[in-house]
């Protein structure tokens, strides 16, 4: 599942395949908010895809409109060769989505929300019993599958949600912040197995996510704030854009010191929510430079080679975690 | 036949999830059973509707008025779940399964009905201590009765539960709505007495007529109670029940299609 994975070569290679989701020109709006504007991204089989963004970005509501919980308003999207609009009930069929709040009753034991979630796709009897056992045990939940569901650990609670996802063998897996509230051994572990089971069964996986650890091992990232579409690449391609390294200087008087550098040294530099920040090849060069001429006004510097939250600073001009939510998932 | 599978699993699953929750049997049979004792009991004395015969007493009218409350609150209790499970619980996946919404609220409605029906049928061991003699016509009739009027108002319930997007909201509409049609359907006095404005609202509301078709089945087994009321025939009340019932029921599955407040 990491980027330099050979897989992830493959599948942007794998052009003339038809692609498991093509979205053109997605927009939503809740009221007179646009949550959602000119969403255009095309996604292969056998790819593990990530839309990263802050809260609010907009991932939600891309997330509800893939998974058709909210109709298409504007734009078109075709998954998995079906109309996402005309053809809901054929999506759903071949989809499976898993919730950042888990879809199960807890009130139920596992296998009994297994076996709901199997009448709900036409499945049932002997088979669905099988089945269900077999996703339960893939998971390591054989032993679990008698116990109410509320008495789980919220590490066992995303398993079951994800064997019972996984239950009806679809080609497409959705999944909405599938970190969220997972210790990051647990995190590592979920990624893995999303890893098999795109090796194994040929599962495309898409999925939202604002860590940025979790984006860093999907073959694509797309990343999304305010709404729209800023990039979509590997991460590593998206890292490689930044250009060089990245030198982040913390001052106390961060607007008299942009100007300095820039007469003294001749550096450009960006402000970045109270910082400066100089992106270019041999940073540490730079370092001393700037420590030497400046020492006394600078608080700290820091260098480094660019994370994908320097790619998000580098697109949009400002931090991944300061960004405003705008409140749509509160 | 895939539908009845869907439908039939959600009609499962709320019994199950009934069964295992014990505090909402009580909440929905103890409430409705200490109104029915105080305000049976207290009234019986001073209050004595125009429109009621010689021989009946206050316990006996209201009777039949709280098998519909107990009705009212289980088909309540059964439905307010829907506002939350469907944000963040069980109904996300149900909303993203191949199932149409038409379904999807059949087999709530079915489920929340089963309960509601379930815990009338209780209620109606009752009737002797209420001073109701009950025969087998009278129990046929009443349990078709109460089965129709649990429908009616658990589609109703539904209406609210998948427009509103919080529990408090769901209370809100509850005490607005819901409680007035219930007192306002006889169940609390007839509507012979009352002030022209307030009979005809009764008459214009629809539980009106199962409340009276429940009532005029219960009291199958006493006749000197049959006399009573200038009620409405026992046939045009079961059709107008019946067609309340689908009404609200096609209420619920349009709110349900075209809810994307989810």
């Amino acid at each position: 599942m990491q980027a330099a994975n050979p897989t992830a070569a493959r599948t942007s290679e794998r052009v003339s395949a038809p692609p498991a989701i093509e979205a053109n020109a997605l927009g939503f709006n809740y009221g007179e908010r646009a949550a959602l504007s000119d969403v255009t991204f095309s996604i292969a089989h056998g790819e593990i895809f990530g839309f990263l963004g802050p809260n609010g970005g907009g991932k939600t509501t891309l997330f509800k409109l893939l998974s058709t919980l909210v109709p298409i308003q504007m734009g078109r999207a075709v998954m998995l060769g079906h109309d996402l609009a005309d053809d809901t009930i054929a999506v759903r069929r071949r989809l499976g989505v898993v919730f950042q709040h888990p879809s199960l009753d807890g009130k139920l034991t596992v296998a009994e929300n297994l076996s709901h979630h199997g009448h709900l796709y036409g499945m049932r009897g002997r088979k669905l019993r099988e089945d269900s056992a077999a996703a339960l045990s893939r998971l390591g939940l054989g032993a679990r599958s008698g116990d109410l569901v509320e008495t789980l650990s919220g590490g066992l609670q995303r398993r079951v949600e994800l064997a019972k996802s996984l239950l009806h063998k679809p080609e497409l897996l959705l999944l909405d912040e599938p970190s969220t509230g997972l210790d990051p051994a647990a995190r590592r572990e979920f990624s893995n197995y999303l890893g098999h089971l795109r090796d194994r069964d040929g599962v495309t996986v898409v999925l939202t996510t604002h860590y940025l650890e979790e984006a860093e091992r999907c073959d694509r990232i797309a990343i999304l704030d305010g709404g729209r579409l800023v990039a979509m690449a590997p991460p590593g391609e998206l890292k490689a854009r930044v250009g060089g390294d990245v030198v982040v200087i913390r001052a106390a008087a961060p607007e008299a010191l942009q100007h300095k550098l820039l007469q003294r040294l001749r550096l450009k530099s960006q402000f970045v929510d109270g910082t400066l920040r100089i992106e270019r090849p041999r940073g540490h060069e730079l370092v001393r430079e700037v420590v030497e001429a400046f020492g006394p006004e600078i608080d700290s510097v820091s260098f480094g080679k660019p994370t994908l939250e320097d790619v998000f600073v580098h697109l949009t001009g400002h931090q991944f975690f300061a960004a405003p939510a705008a409140g749509e998932e509160a | 036949m895939e539908i009845i599978l869907q439908a039939g699993t959600l009609w499962w699953r709320e019994i199950s999830r009934f069964v295992r929750q014990k505090s909402r049997l009580s909440g929905g049979l103890l409430q409705p059973l200490v109104f029915w004792l105080l305000l049976g009991a207290g009234l019986k004395a001073s209050f004595k509707p125009s429109g009621m015969p010689a021989g009946m007493n206050y316990a006996q009218y209201f009777y039949p008025g709280v098998i519909v409350m107990v009705l009212l609150f289980t088909a309540i209790f059964a439905t307010i779940s829907t506002v939350e499970d469907r944000r963040e619980g069980f109904l996300q996946g149900v909303l993203v399964a191949p199932v149409s919404r038409v379904t999807v609220v059949l087999g709530q409605a079915l489920g929340a009905t089963t309960l509601a029906l379930m815990q009338g049928i209780i209620f109606l061991i009752l009737a002797p201590l209420a001073g109701i003699h009950l025969n087998l016509a009278a129990i046929g009739v009443a349990i078709a009765m109460m089965a129709l009027i649990a429908f009616a108002l658990t589609s109703m319930g539904l209406v609210i539960a998948w427009r509103i997007d919080s529990t408090q909201g769901f209370h809100a509409i509850m005490n607005l709505i819901l409680l007035p049609i219930w007192i306002l359907s006889g169940a609390f006095f007839p509507a012979e007495g009352a002030p022209a404005i307030l009979a005809w609202t009764m008459r214009l509301n629809p539980l009106t007529y199962g409340m009276s078709a429940l009532r005029q089945g219960l009291y199958l087994g006493e006749p000197g109670m049959m006399t009573m009321t200038r009620a409405p025939a026992l046939e045009f009340s079961v059709a107008i029940t019946v067609a309340f019932a689908l009404a609200a029921f096609a209420a619920a599955s349009w709110v349900a299609r075209r809810s994307s407040t989810i």
